[in-house]
Formats: C-alpha cells, sequence, structure tokens
C-alpha cells in the first residue's frame, strides 16, 4: 500500500521541495507543513525572547542602584508581570512546540504531524495574543488605560480584581494561548498515537518524543483549569461575582488553588521536553547509547502525575492547615525521586563514553549542572519552616530562574544548536556557539548567583526599590545581566547564520550530521525533504 | 588535539565549584550577609539551623554527583582516546547495587534526615495558641500595617517615614531607607505574642526576616502566626507580596523592649488616644483643621493623589478640581450622601485602590483631611466638617 501512496510524490522529492503550495507570505500563513509551521514557532519564540527579555533588562537597570531612576513603580510591576508571562507563554512554550514539530514527524517516522490544519491554528493564535498581552502599553501612551497588567504573572485575586484594563487584555491573551497549547498537544498526543512507524512500539518511542507526550498530557490536564480561574476573574471583575471576593462569600486562596492546580504542572509542561531531549544530545556527543531509557521514561510518567498534586507548596505562607502543610512538603520532596532517576541517567549516558563538547553537549552540561541547582535548591524550598524564611524572596527568583533560563532557555538552546544543521543543512559555526555558551554560562550565574544572597538576607521580590544593604548584590546582578542580555545576539546572528549557511559558506551538513547520532531523524537528508516519510520506515 | 593539555578547556563544572565554594563559607562563618540576618526568635533560630543544615546536604550532593560528572568529562572523552561503552543500563547484581543505593541515600536525605526536623519545625511554627501572653493584631492595607492590641484598646497606622525626596535620589539616603516608619509596634520581650493577621483590600505578607515568620494578611480572613523575641532590638521587615503601586515601600519596625518599658508604652499610647479623642467633641477652626488634615494627607493620602491633588490618573485620580470633592459636603438634613467626597473618604470606592478610611483614621483625622482637601490642593470651596458630625456619620449606616 506505501508503493502506491509514494509514487506520484517521487518526482516532487528529487528536487527537495514541492512545488505546490504558495510563496511569499501566504505561504506561511496557509502552511500545513510541519516543518513550516516548526519554523514559525521557533522564530516566534526567539522574537518573543528578546521582547521579554528587553523587558527584564530595564527592570534590571532600574535594580542597579536604590532609588527610582529611571521608572515608577507602576510601570516596574507592569514590566515584571510581562516579563514572564512573554517568557514562559510566548517563549519557552513555542520553542518547545516548534521543536515537537520539527522533530516529532522526523524521529517517529511519519510524513507530517496528524492534524495539519490544526498545526497552522495552533500558530497564528499566537501572534494576536502577543499583541493583546503588550498592546495595554501601547494604549497607555495614548491616555487609554493605564498600561499592562501590573499584579505580576500570577495574577492573584484580589489585586487582579482591583486591576486596569491591562488585566482584562492579559486575561483575553491567556485565554487565546491556551487554546493554541491544547491543539498543539492534542496534535502531538494524536501524532504519536497513530503516525508511528511499523514496528515502533511505545517503549522504542524515541524519548524525547515521550517527554513531549506527558507535556501533552498534562497541557490538556491543566490548561482548563487556568481557563475556569482567569474567567472567574473576569466575571469578578465586571459582572458582580464574588469567586475571589471574602465580603461577597468568596476566597482569595481559591485563586491561588486554581491558578497554581495549573501553575506547578507548567514548569513541568516548559521542562520535560527539554529532559526528553538530553538524553539523544548527552548519547550523540558521548558516541553511547542512552542509558536506562525504560527508568526515564517512568520518570517522566511519575513527574507527570506528582507535578499535579504538590500545587500548594507555592503559597506555604498563605496560612494551610498542618496537615495539608506537612502533606504538600512530603509530596514536593518526593519529586526529587524521578528527577533524581534522570540525572543518574543524565551522568551514566556520559560515563565511559567518547565524549566530544561541541556546542550541543556544552549546553547540554551546562544545563545539567545548573539545573541541578535549581532541583537541590528545589529541595530546601519544599520545607515548610524553612520556605517562610524563602518565600516571596529573591531567594525563589534565582531559584526558578536556574530552574527556567538554565533549564528551560539553555534547554531550547542544545536542541536548536544540536538540531539546525538538520533543519538547515549546514553545520553551525562552532567558534561563535562556544564563545556564546560562555558568556551565557558566566553571566548567567553572575546575575542570579547573588540573587540567592540578597534573598537569604531578606530582600523581598518585585520591589521597584530597596534597602542599602542590598545594593551590592543587585549591583552585580545587573552588571551581569546586561551581559547575558547582549550575548544572546550571538546566538541570534549564530541561528541566522545557519539558516544562510551558503551566504556565509558554512560546511554542509551530511545526513548523519553529528558523528555520534542515532534515530530516524538522522537518515534523512539535511535538509529533510518537504514531506518527511513518505514511506514509512523498516526499523532496525 | 593530542598536544592540548588535559585542563585547557574549561567546563561547565567550574560552575558547581563556585557554587559549593560559595556555599560554604555562608554556614562556615555565619557572615549574615551571605545568609539569613541573626535569629531573635525560636523559630527563626531553628530556621537557620535547618536552613545551614540543608544547605550542608545539597552543597555535598552538588560537589558528589558532579564531581562524578566531571572526572567523567576528564576521563572518558574522545581527544584522549577513550573507547566508547556499549551499556544502556545496569547488568549484574553489582551494578544494580550501584544503580539504586543513590536512591535509598536520597530516600534517607528527604524523608529522615531532612524530613523529621521539617516536621518538628512546622508543628513549632504553627503552635499559635498554646500559652500565648498577648495578642497583636495586624491588619495590611495598601500601603500601611495598622496595629491593635485588643487587651488594652491601642490601635495605630504604621506607614513609612522615608521622605519621597531620598526615593527620588533628590537628597542622601539614610541609615534606614525604605526600612524606617512613622509608628513603630512595640512589643515585650521573652513573652509569646499571638499575630492575628487580616487586610482590607489585597493580599499583604507581614514578614521579619529575623523573627523567621513570613504570614500573608489575607483581606476577610484571619491567619495567624506567633513570635516570642529573645533580644531588644529594633526589627525591620516589609510587606512581601506584591501589593499594587507602593508593594516596595511597606516597612515593618518592630521595637522590642523588656516588659516594664513596655506597661509603660501602653499607658502612654492609651493617653495620646483619649486625648485623641476628646478632640472630637470639641469645635475646631478651619485653620486647625486645615493645618492638621496636611499632616493626614501627607501620610494617608499623597501616595496616590499626589502632594498637589494632581493624582495619577486613570488609576488615581486628581482631587483638584474633582467633581466628587467639589459636589456638596452633605445633604440639607445633614446626612450622608451616597458617592459623595465623605462617603468616598470613609467608605470608599470597592474594586479600585480607594479604602474605606473610618476603620483607620480618628473622627478628627478624617474631618481634617476632608476638610484640607476642599480647601487646598486648587480647590477653595470654603466649607469645613467637624469631627463631631464625622462622629454621628458612623452611626448612620452607608
Amino acid at each position: 500500500m506505501s508503493q502506491t501512496t509514494t509514487a506520484p510524490h517521487a518526482a516532487g522529492h528529487e528536487g527537495g521541495v514541492h512545488a505546490d503550495h504558495p510563496s511569499g507570505l501566504l505561504r506561511w500563513l496557509t502552511t500545513t507543513n510541519h516543518k513550516d509551521i516548526g519554523t514559525l514557532y521557533l522564530l516566534f519564540a526567539l522574537l518573543m525572547f528578546f521582547v521579554g527579555g528587553a523587558m527584564i533588562l530595564a527592570v534590571r537597570a532600574e535594580l542597579f542602584q536604590p532609588g527610582l531612576q529611571l521608572m515608577q513603580p507602576e510601570f516596574f510591576n507592569q514590566l515584571i508581570g510581562v516579563h514572564a508571562l512573554i517568557m514562559i507563554f510566548a517563549a519557552l512554550m513555542p520553542a518547545a512546540t516548534g521543536f515537537a514539530n520539527w522533530q516529532i514527524p522526523l524521529m517517529i517516522g511519519a510524513p507530517d504531524m496528524a492534524l495539519p490544519r490544526i498545526n497552522n491554528l495552533g500558530f497564528w493564535l499566537l501572534p494576536p495574543a502577543a499583541i493583546l498581552l503588550t498592546l495595554p502599553f501601547v494604549l497607555a501612551l495614548f491616555g487609554i488605560g493605564d498600561g499592562a497588567v501590573a499584579t505580576g504573572w500570577t495574577l492573584y485575586a484580589p489585586l487582579s480584581v482591583q486591576g486596569g484594563l491591562g488585566v482584562d487584555f492579559a486575561i483575553l491573551a491567556l485565554h487565546i494561548l491556551g487554546i493554541s497549547s491544547i491543539l498543539g498537544s492534542i496534535n502531538v498526543i494524536v501524532t504519536i498515537f497513530n503516525l508511528r512507524a511499523p514496528g515502533m512500539t511505545m517503549m522504542k518511542l524515541p524519548i524525547f518524543c515521550w517527554g513531549w507526550l506527558i507535556t501533552a498530557f498534562l497541557l490538556i490536564a491543566t490548561i482548563p483549569v487556568l481557563a475556569g480561574a482567569i474567567t472567574m476573574l473576569l466575571t469578578d471583575r465586571h459582572f458582580g461575582t464574588h469567586f475571589f471576593n471574602a465580603a461577597g462569600g468568596g476566597d482569595p486562596i481559591l485563586f491561588q488553588h486554581l491558578f497554581w492546580f495549573f501553575g506547578h504542572p507548567e514548569v513541568y509542561i516548559l521542562l520535560l521536553p527539554l529532559w526528553g531531549l538530553m538524553p539523544h544530545v548527552l548519547a550523540t556527543f558521548s558516541r553511547k547509547p542512552i542509558y536506562g531509557y525504560k527508568a526515564q521514561v517512568y520518570a517522566f510518567v511519575a513527574i507527570g502525575i506528582l507535578s499535579v498534586i504538590v500545587w500548594a507548596h507555592h503559597f506555604f505562607t498563605a496560612g494551610l492547615p498542618v496537615p495539608a502543610l506537612l502533606y504538600f512538603m512530603y509530596s514536593t520532596m518526593a519529586i526529587s525521586l524521578p528527577l533524581a532517576v534522570l540525572f543518574f541517567c543524565w551522568i551514566a549516558t556520559m560515563w565511559k563514553g567518547a565524549m566530544s563538547f561541541e556546542t550541543p553537549m556544552l549546553f547540554a552540561q551546562g544545563f545539567i549542572v545548573l539545573f541541578g541547582i535549581a532541583g537541590l535548591t528545589g529541595l530546601v524550598l519544599a520545607d515548610v519552616a524553612a520556605d517562610a524564611q524563602y518565600h516571596h524572596s529573591y531567594f525563589v527568583v534565582a531559584h526558578f530562574h536556574y530552574a527556567l533560563f538554565a533549564g528551560g532557555i539553555m534547554g531550547v538552546m542544545t536542541g536548536v544548536y544540536y538540531w539546525l544543521p538538520k533543519w538547515t543543512g549546514y553545520l553551525i559555526d562552532e567558534k561563535l556557539g562556544r564563545l556564546h555558551f560562555w558568556l551565557t554560562i558566566i553571566s548567567f550565574n553572575l546575575t542570579f548567583m547573588p540573587q540567592f544572597f540578597v534573598g537569604l538576607a531578606g530582600m523581598p521580590r518585585r520591589i521597584p526599590d530597596y534597602a542599602l544593604q542590598f545594593a551590592e548584590f543587585n549591583a552585580i546582578s545587573t552588571v551581569g545581566a546586561m551581559i547575558l542580555g547582549l550575548s544572546q545576539l550571538l546566538f541570534a546572528w549564530n541561528v541566522w547564520k545557519c539558516m544562510r549557511g551558503a551566504e556565509y559558506g558554512l560546511p554542509k551538513a551530511e545526513d548523519r550530521a553529528w558523528e555520534g547520532a542515532d534515530g530516524l531523524e538522522w537518515a534523512l537528508p539535511s535538509p529533510p525533504p518537504h514531506h518527511s516519510w513518505e514511506t514509512p520506515p523498516a526499523l532496525k | 588535539m593530542k598536544t592540548t593539555p588535559r585542563f585547557a578547556r574549561p567546563h561547565p563544572a567550574a560552575a558547581a565549584g563556585t557554587f559549593a565554594a560559595l556555599l560554604a563559607p555562608a554556614t562556615a562563618l555565619a557572615d549574615y550577609t551571605w545568609n539569613f540576618p541573626p535569629p531573635v526568635t525560636p523559630i527563626a533560630r531553628d530556621t537557620l539551623k535547618i536552613h545551614n543544615e540543608f544547605m550542608i546536604i545539597i552543597g555535598v550532593l552538588f560537589t558528589v554527583v558532579f564531581a562524578i560528572m566531571i572526572y567523567s568529562m576528564i576521563k572518558h572523552r574522545k581527544s584522549v582516546g577513550h573507547p566508547p561503552a556499549k551499556f544502556s543500563g545496569p547488568t549484574g547484581t553489582v551494578q544494580w547495587i550501584w544503580a539504586l543505593v543513590p536512591f535509598a541515600i536520597l530516600l534517607f536525605i528527604d524523608f529522615v534526615l531532612m524530613g523529621i526536623p521539617a516536621y518538628h519545625a512546622v508543628v513549632e511554627m504553627e503552635d499559635t495558641k498554646t500559652k500565648a501572653d498577648m495578642v497583636l493584631k495586624v491588619t495590611g492595607m495598601q500601603w500601611k500595617w495598622q496595629y491593635e492590641y485588643p487587651e488594652s484598646g491601642v490601635k495605630f497606622v504604621s506607614t513609612m517615614s522615608t521622605p519621597r525626596a531620598q526615593i527620588a535620589n533628590e537628597e542622601a539616603k539614610g541609615e534606614h531607607y525604605l526600612l524606617e516608619v512613622d509608628h513603630e509596634v512595640v512589643l515585650p520581650v521573652g513573652r509569646k505574642v499571638r499575630i492575628l493577621l487580616t487586610a482590607t483590600d489585597v493580599i499583604h505578607t507581614w514578614w521579619v526576616p529575623q523573627f523567621g515568620v513570613k504570614r500573608d494578611a489575607v483581606p476577610g480572613f484571619l491567619r495567624e502566626t506567633w513570635v516570642k523575641i529573645e533580644e531588644p532590638g529594633v526589627y525591620r521587615g516589609q510587606c512581601a507580596e506584591l501589593c499594587g503601586k507602593d508593594h516596595g515601600f511597606m516597612p515593618v519596625v518592630v521595637r522590642a523592649v523588656p516588659e516594664p518599658e513596655y506597661a509603660a508604652w501602653v499607658e502612654r499610647k492609651k493617653n495620646e488616644q483619649a486625648a485623641a479623642a476628646a478632640g472630637t467633641d470639641r469645635t475646631w477652626s478651619k485653620d486647625e483643621l486645615i493645618a492638621k488634615g496636611k499632616d493626614v494627607y501627607e501620610a494617608q493620602c499623597a501616595a496616590c493623589h499626589q502632594s498637589d491633588g494632581k493624582g495619577m490618573p486613570p488609576a488615581f485620580p486628581a482631587l483638584a478640581g474633582s467633581k466628587v470633592v467639589l459636589g456638596p459636603l452633605l445633604s440639607p438634613a445633614g446626612k450622608l450622601l451616597r458617592d459623595s467626597h465623605v462617603d468616598r473618604v470613609l467608605n470608599g470606592k470597592e474594586g479600585t485602590a480607594m479604602q474605606a478610611f473610618k476603620g483607620t483614621l480618628s473622627d478628627v483625622e478624617l474631618a481634617a483631611v476632608i476638610t484640607y482637601e476642599r480647601n487646598a490642593l486648587g480647590n477653595a470651596l470654603g466649607d469645613l466638617i467637624q469631627p463631631a458630625q464625622i462622629k454621628a456619620l458612623r452611626q448612620e449606616a452607608p
């Protein structure tokens, strides 16, 4: 049967591209091709990474010294919240979806994603959402409203009930982003369940796809809860309901429960695809098989389950009863076990290999070490008594940036550097990549390590101005952040060069772009043909 | 490649070393700029002890795990000609033991080494009810704290006293920049104080790092915590939950004093309050009210409506030329008019940052600030309201 389906397309494949799609802007607007959509997601994520980054550099500049220099507190509050929303929903999540689009069909031997039109819709929902999120900044310049959402990304009621139109814009933007995520997740699940090459059982599924599969289920389980919470917020704001107003029989803490029932799994939603990516990169550059495949898959499943039963550790100080405190403390600590499985397997994958240290490997190893700091500080944050000191302080800010910058962003960069030769057909500029790595890792630690210490010393987060005893560490942190921000331009430059490999005279990538790489995606040409696997590959 | 010295290329693990190195002095030297400030309550002492132990535990875990990784990165590299092994999981009993022992250790660390002290600390922290000697009620509001001593009836509002000019970098910053208030909370040393917390508008968090106590103040609910301060002194903290514009300017300052001094302070406060209450019943002149009103306005209103009354529209409307302010003072029968100037100040406006001030300000303060707003800031209505009228209005339903 596969013979008959592939025959008519054989001619198209020789040219490497199909002629049957529109060109120019219309191509990108109407595309249903998984590679085109993957590229759109990734470029959108890159753009928003710089938008969110610029916001936080302005914040760090304000925090360089005590006193208010550059902005008023209202604007400061808007920047920190929108920074987080953009980085989470418009940079990290789209980047991971871009990976899914590009790689899942290549890795499982499918011609495309299972639901190509939904795929297109999923992407094109993002730009309107990003515009909604940032538009209030522009409107405020024209005297409409008082700027973007100023409640922090957590939108805690009643502060968000009190806020201006920025909150409504954020609610609508989150709804749209949520729909986009759910569409993407459905597509991933359907693709993985139905389009695997013959003989690829679930326990032969590439581990990256496993990571994404768990992410997709978590998204479908938790996004509706967020959608419910922010809809209740919307009706509290405009239609006189009292879900979060004690005077009307509601409870402000209910919002926190609902928000974090989504918010905690969200952390793993951001990280699971990248945990799935790590073993591939480590195995490639250690020239060794992945260690403990089954153990890692089970660890993913365990983390997925645990992630939805630990949410209240995000508000230990809100005044929970003792049994709840103890339950959430111990269940949170339990997450360290499956995470330790992953660390063990990552290191065991490298153990006794023949390692080489190309850019993706450097980023992967940097990821492991720095994400280790995030995991270990997370373990102490789980302790309720000590958490009373860490909570709402810069210690937490540092902790989750080790998780979401060193874990999230650096994980995405690992994947981009690893797969760029496959996507573009050209090898990356290694020198530039290594320079980017070293600048990133040094300036990242310069930025966030001091924040652990100001947090311990008692500096709360989300304040535009601070007491004099915190000045030195904040100045160091700002210097680090500026270097970190500027270094990321090297990343954009490197990606651009690779996309224009011919112009810059980069060497062409072979099918197997990295010496030790293993997997179906490396059996296709670099770049792969417009439709990936028209004939399902035979598994060894 | 062969000529490259082994350590020529640094590794990400360099960061690992830095982290471990930074942690070690943090606990060994107890240099408090690197760690929690000196603890002065049993909870804070416990918390610091637990924190130090945990930092050592995670420091050791970090060092051991990444030492193994670095060893592998040095030994098992292609450039030194290490041949890649083929294994993809544990084979044989010995390897299985190697694979499982770390998890047994982690299980022990999580639920015994860390879990047991954590359990005791939590139980102690939440033990607010037994043997409490006194109660302090804390109410968070945008952007100040109100303190109430139910036993003695003492009640006052505490706002930041750092001048705005220091924040705007127009004056040199003082020693306690942003962490100083007009009225400090005074508590006796060595007494267990049960602290009840609530809020009037949004969620705030009361935090004094040296007490090891941080608890949310949730509007419409009571939360509780406790302190037993062991040493006299002045302890500073601030609001820790984002609560709007001036979240960063909402300090907590507690002065802990010996018991007799505390009793004397309570007496003094009571007398001040009695004197203030007496002021309600006499007739005030307009100039007196305006002079008093200016002080109240600067402390309570200027953060949003600004010293010049121009506000920060649209969130914080101007009072100069405001329709609400310029409207009638009271109904012809001397009753409260809905949505009038007096109604706004007394009862606030739901869904906005404008709070009800009738709970936080005295009759005199309310009368003074209303009169001030009507006769200053570019407004010249010429009318005034007496403290006694406010007292009467309080009896009416809003």
